[in-house]
């Protein structure tokens, strides 16, 4: 093995990336435009949820209710009919539809305790609880109000004192952000490794720098450190810059530890990159593979959705993935505050898998380039 | 000027620019009609460039073309004359279709150009007999060789009988042999049809001697025009090669003395050797036994068809291919990829290397240094004298690419002799160079073969290169057919020139292999029948792309297979993987009280289904650390005498710390505590003072509509359906035509009477019955892995799905015509299709609850409105009625999508 070479042709690598501006604007879009938007464009919590309101009471206190569900949680809710309920819900309109019965306020006042009927389009799960226990909050603490006065109260004196912690207004711009940016290091260090190796194939470059005394682990390795750097300096301007400084979302934890993290990562994906280069062998069928296996990255790594929720085997196989125990150890650095202390498990898996996907990933280069 | 008066197409002040390169300098020029007119001039001096403008192939900028008695700039004018005009763009078989077969491939072309069935079966029939090709008939374009290949495209160009017919360099790549066979070809078809005008490109002189009227290019200008005679009278030369050097200005025409090799000292050391070397891709055998010893310092050529095994055998030679059976020997020590320092000793040249396009002269010299690890001392000395040698001094720190070709090549022998090597191997590395830069680069070769010793071995289409070399092998099929020197191999055949000889030992070789490839048959009749070629939208043209399309949709079963499992396999994924019912997420008591009742409230919480009891915390370091990794998604501090004070009336409070991390999960933990906090506090009011004291003020009974067990599954898979149905086939889509544009195949767009929504739906139809295959078999296994139900109408879905796979497939052609390069429209697919689709269309939040921009999407984007339908068919029982309107919706997009598609695609290169 020849640093120098290594060093050289990695040189190569970031000049020729240099000139690639379309590649260039793929990467400062997916650092910056694609980390704000993707923060702005998800939701609070509870945002704007539909509600409509089917007032049969029409009296002072169901009015109360209706002017009670307000921006931005909900939208102003539509006073519908009985009969209307049912189409708006299956057209998608309304996610929740709260029915007050006639007489609603007299019963109340009367102490009936009346029933008044939530129904929930339960296709949309993120809103339907959530809103549901918003719901509840909102009817109970206006009708406790208005009989406030009429009846005494007896009460445990038994509080709760609940607090989120490392986002304590649980401001989903902070996750989204940060998501982005680990996803944007996922993707670019797939496609920037894979397109090169395929890029250098189609132009008979590849096949030129073998008949030099430079070896395939040379070659391979240059690329590494050439893109795994690109992406690394882009993840470390975005959230300094863009994360930090402009969106003004706190970091917890040691951004220098992240890094560390990230580079170990980089290194497996890179690998993975240049394996899946070597399987498609022309840029179309690498495009489709791309979709094949970033998507599932993605998805099953527990960046979007906590792993704890998926089926148990699935959780297994996605330990041998590097992007698991990436998530794991930035969602821990970054949010939480985690030192290495903590982290370092998956330190060492980052490491472990990055180690057997270069060894895969050289075998595969070296009859690729046969 | 001959025939002047009445020009079949004629050019004036016409200009042409790639960039801040100028391909065309304000030409002007009439070409006569009936004759057989070539264009003769290096690569680089805008042949191409004339011939793409007169087929009206691309987009005129400058001047006026005239073709065919009409302007080219006029649209119209294009589309009436285009059925009269055939080009055959430079590469071989750059217009084909390599995973189609002969007949095919002649069918597509025939269909384009209007004829019925019938009437492409007879012509077929005629042009295959006419072209000696009827024995491949149902051979694959790909599997042709080159001469093959051309005969083909030119069969392909003369299906609709063209009056005018346009060849671009057809010869080039092609071995001696097909080479002459093509010419005859051409010379029949003429004589059957008197009235063609035939233009053509070519970089061999020895061909342009036979046409009628030549037309000399250089650097974007004509420098004469004139029958081959009266330009050899005109220059006084003895043959073109030397006349167009003549005609060149003095400042481009350089040392335009003829090359002379000096004698070679004979030198016993032998310094390349191949023993019976043979290769197998597979049943193919690519080299066969190939032999031969080349002693230190001879130049040794190569010549052959393209796809002979010349390039194979140079790859064994260098190690970079380890040959099936033989040996190869270099300086007597056997070949070995993995030894590194023979690589030292060999310098090489390959014929589809382009030096880095990144780097400039001097930083790929340096490079290249650097990596035969020369000593750093010796480096910026070694370089000053490449470059001094190879004439590069004005050029170091250009880049190669904005470099003419003949210089590129210099540097390339620069680059591969920078380490001083004692063996050259050159591949084809004067194609395409003009005469006055092949001899220059000649007189280098004969300079270190000579001088220092080096010996050289090297590939080449031109004879006069191959009579410059010390012996030659001539390569077919594997096979070489004989080894000598020039004179000799002349000799042996008692032919006049080497070329004839090399067509003697061809046809030998042929003639054992395949018997009666001469074709006896007559030229193809000029059809009767009169071409039917609609000016306005034809269905079956339309339908000729649509069956292309799919047979090599077909024929790629990488392709076929990932399109199909691969979106079965990703919604296994996603059906799993998105999973919103949270379950099972752990947490821990501090339990400072330690009484029956801080137990009891523990236990309401340990005993749902939401959660799971974890090692009591020892203390809030043990807290912090446990949640800061993640380990606890709640903590519970139950405080001291908790039970005494609940007995007592006094206030106590139990703290509870989520994990804020994901707050969507958070905010679900959230309502789960306070729930259950609320639970126990009414279980404990009531225990404590009876049923009247817990009587709330009202009772709210929720429904959880569609998806009574609020099972995510039943949430998520319907939504699946749409994103995989928009991204695989938006990705086909916008592949199919991005491959065209990158294979050269886009022209035939260009210059046939199909029209930009023909080609558009044609490509797009296989697509849509693909992703409705996906469709159905992704329904079945939404029903039978996943068991969710399906309530709805399946006819009226299934209709919603058709039109939301036309509108997915449109929109995979919009985001192609924007972008060329395959990679950028990989990625901007992937940012169009499925950044969208997640985040804007209402898969995990409705589009009524975003804000912003992506609102504005979500609303407008089709995919939000097939998954309204998707979840309502599957889940709250629509019907037709209830289809109607994310069906109206999204069959507004279609058109609105392929409308943008078709306008902003172009009919004409830039």
């Amino acid at each position: 093995m020849n640093f120098r070479n290594i060093l050289n042709l990695g040189v190569k690598e970031l000049l020729g990336l240099w000139r690639d501006w379309i590649m260039l604007i793929l990467i400062v879009y997916s650092f910056s435009l694609s980390v704000w938007t993707s923060s702005h464009a998800s939701p609070e919590a509870l945002n704007n949820a539909a509600i409509a309101v089917v007032d049969e009471d029409r009296s002072q206190l169901s009015t109360r209710i209706i002017q009670a569900f307000y921006p931005p949680w909900f939208v102003r809710p539509a006073t519908i009919t009985t009969s209307e309920m049912d189409a708006r819900m299956d057209a998608g309109l309304d996610t929740f539809a709260l029915n007050i019965p006639p007489d609603f306020e007299r019963d109340v006042l009367a102490g009936k305790a009346p029933a008044m009927q939530l129904n929930v389009d339960a296709t949309r799960m993120s809103q339907a609880f959530t809103g549901n226990g918003y719901i509840q909050q909102i009817v109970t603490s206006e009708v406790a109000e208005f009989v406030a006065g009429y009846r005494g109260e007896t009460a445990m004196p038994v509080g709760l004192s609940l607090r989120a912690r490392y986002n304590p207004s649980l401001d989903p711009s902070w996750f989204g952000a940060i998501t982005s940016v680990i996803q944007s290091i996922t993707m670019l260090s797939l496609v920037l490794t894979g397109a090169a190796l395929i890029r250098e194939k189609e132009h008979g470059t590849v096949e030129h720098l073998l008949v030099m005394p430079v070896t395939a682990s040379e070659i391979m390795l240059s690329k590494i450190w050439s893109m795994g750097l690109v992406v690394l300096l882009g993840s470390a301007f975005s959230l300094a810059v863009v994360v930090q400084g402009l969106m003004q979302v706190p970091v917890a934890g040691s951004v220098l530890l992240f890094l560390a993290g990230s580079v170990l990562m980089l290194f497996a994906m890179t690998c993975l990159g240049i394996f899946l280069a070597t399987i498609a062998g022309t840029m179309p069928q690498f495009a489709l593979l791309m979709m094949l296996v970033l998507l599932p990255l993605q998805v099953l790594s527990g960046a979007m959705t906590p792993r704890e929720s998926m089926p148990e085997v699935i959780q297994t196989i996605m330990l041998a993935a590097p992007n698991t125990h990436f998530i794991i150890l930035s969602q821990g650095i970054l949010f939480r505050g985690a030192g290495i202390e903590t982290v370092w498990p998956q330190f060492l898996a980052l490491a472990a898998i990055g180690l057997v996907l270069f060894r895969l990933a050289l075998a595969r280069f070296r009859k690729f380039l046969r | 000027m001959i025939g002047a008066a009445d020009p079949v197409a004629g050019v004036s002040g016409l200009s042409l620019r790639y960039g801040a390169v100028t391909a065309l300098k304000a030409l002007t020029l009439d070409i006569p009609a009936g004759q057989m007119v070539g264009l003769i001039g290096p690569d680089g001096v805008g042949k191409s460039s004339l011939l793409s403008l007169l087929a009206g192939a691309r987009q005129i900028q400058d001047g006026e073309v005239r073709v065919l008695g009409g302007d080219m700039r006029d649209t119209r004018h294009r589309r009436a004359v285009c059925p009269r005009i055939a080009y055959m763009p430079q590469g071989l078989g750059k217009n084909l279709y390599p995973t189609l077969s002969v007949q095919e491939n002649l069918d597509f072309f025939g269909s384009l150009f209007g004829h019925d069935r019938a009437a492409r079966a007879h012509r077929i029939t005629d042009l295959l007999a006419a072209t000696g090709m009827s024995p491949f008939r149902d051979r694959p374009a790909a599997k042709l060789s080159g001469g093959m290949k051309q005969k083909l495209g030119l069969c392909c160009a003369l299906i609709h009988d063209p009056d005018f017919l346009i060849l671009d360099e057809p010869t080039t790549g092609v071995d001696p042999l097909s080479r002459r066979q093509f010419w005859d070809l051409i010379d029949r078809i003429r004589a059957m049809r008197p009235q063609m005008s035939v233009i053509t490109a070519t970089a061999y002189m020895e061909e342009a001697a036979r046409f009628d009227w030549l037309v000399a290019m250089n650097a974007g200008e004509v420098l004469a025009t004139g029958s081959p005679a009266e330009l050899l009278a005109r220059t006084g030369a003895g043959n073109l090669d030397e006349a167009f050097i003549a005609l060149l200005p003095d400042t481009g025409r350089g040392d335009s003395s003829a090359v002379v090799i000096p004698p070679r000292e004979a030198s016993p050391e032998i310094a390349i050797e191949a023993e019976g070397l043979t290769q197998r891709f597979g049943s193919f055998t690519a080299v066969d036994t190939v032999s031969f010893r080349i002693p230190r310092g001879e130049i040794f050529g190569f010549l052959g068809s393209n796809g002979c095994g010349k390039t194979t055998t140079m790859k064994m030679l260098t190690g970079l291919l380890e040959p099936t059976e033989g040996r190869a020997k270099l300086f007597g020590q056997e070949v070995d990829a993995s030894d590194l320092s023979v690589r030292r000793r060999v310098g090489f040249m390959s014929q589809a290397f382009s030096l880095y396009a990144e780097l400039t002269v001097l930083q790929n010299l340096e490079l290249h240094a650097k990596l035969f690890a020369m000593e750093p001392a010796k480096i910026p000395a070694r370089i000053e004298e490449m470059i001094a040698r190879f004439d590069l001094e004005e050029i170091r720190h250009a880049l190669p690419e904005a470099l003419p070709l003949g210089i590129r090549q210099r540097l390339s022998l620069a680059v591969a002799m920078i380490h001083g090597p004692e063996i050259l191997i050159l591949d084809e590395p004067t194609s395409g160079v003009d005469p006055v830069a092949r001899n220059g680069f000649w007189r280098i070769l004969a300079e270190l073969s000579r001088k220092d010793g080096v010996t050289i071995f090297v590939s080449t289409h031109f004879m006069n290169e191959a009579e410059w070399c010390d012996r030659i092998s001539l390569m077919h099929a594997g096979k070489v057919l004989v080894s000598d020197t020039a004179a000799a191999i002349t000799a042996s055949k008692g032919a006049a020139a080497l070329e004839d000889a090399f067509i003697a030992y061809l046809e030998e070789a042929i003639g054992e292999s395949t018997p009666a490839a001469e074709p006896a048959a007559p030229a193809p009749q000029p059809a009767s029948e009169a071409l039917q070629t609609p000016a306005g939208f034809s269905l079956r043209r339309l339908l000729s792309y649509s069956r292309l399309e799919s047979l090599q949709l077909q024929r790629d079963p990488i392709r076929m297979t990932m399109a199909l499992i691969g979106s079965l396999l990703l919604m296994i994924v996603i059906g799993f993987g998105i999973n919103m019912d949270v379950e099972d997420l752990s947490f821990a008591v501090l339990d400072r009280d330690q009484t029956t009742t801080s137990r009891d409230y523990i236990a309401d919480i340990s005993g749902s289904r939401y959660f799971t009891e974890k090692p009591p915390l020892t203390g809030y370091d043990d807290m912090d650390a446990r949640m800061r990794s993640g380990e606890l998604a709640l903590a519970i501090e139950i405080p001291p005498d908790f039970a005494a004070n609940i007995a007592r009336g006094r206030d106590v409070e139990v703290g509870a710390w989520f994990d804020g991390a994901n707050p969507q999960r958070a905010s679900t933990v959230q309502g789960y505590v306070q729930g259950m906090h609320s639970t126990w506090l009414l279980r404990h009011m009531r225990e404590a003072y009876g049923e009247a004291a817990v009587a709330g003020n009202f009772e709210l009974v929720t429904r959880y509509r569609y998806n009574p067990d609020v099972r995510s599954i039943i949430a998520i898979v319907p939504a699946v359906l749409p994103i995989l149905l928009l991204m695989i086939p938006a990705i086909l889509t916008t592949l199919s035509v991005a491959r065209e544009k990158e294979l050269g195949s886009i022209i035939n767009f260009y210059v046939t009477p199909v029209t930009r929504l023909e080609f558009l739906i044609g490509k797009q139809l296989p697509y849509i019955a693909l992703a409705m295959l996906n469709f159905f078999l992704m329904l079945g296994m939404a029903r039978l892995l996943f068991g969710v139900p399906f309530s709805g109408n399946l006819a009226g879905f299934s209709l919603a799905a058709l039109i939301y796979v036309s509108a997915t497939t449109a929109l995979g052609f919009l985001v192609s015509v924007f972008i060329a390069s395959q990679v950028a429209a990989l990625f901007a697919t992937a940012l169009l299709t499925l950044i969208p689709a997640v985040s804007y269309s209402g898969l995990i939040d409705p589009v009524s609850s975003l804000s912003g921009f992506g609102r504005v999407i979500g609303e407008v984007y089709p995919t939000t409105w097939f998954i309204t339908a998707a979840r309502g068919a599957f889940s709250k029982a629509f019907g037709f009625a209830e289809l109607a309107q994310p069906i109206f919706a999204m069959a507004l997009a279609v058109p609105v999508i392929l409308g943008l598609a078709a306008y902003f695609l172009k009919k004409q290169a830039r």
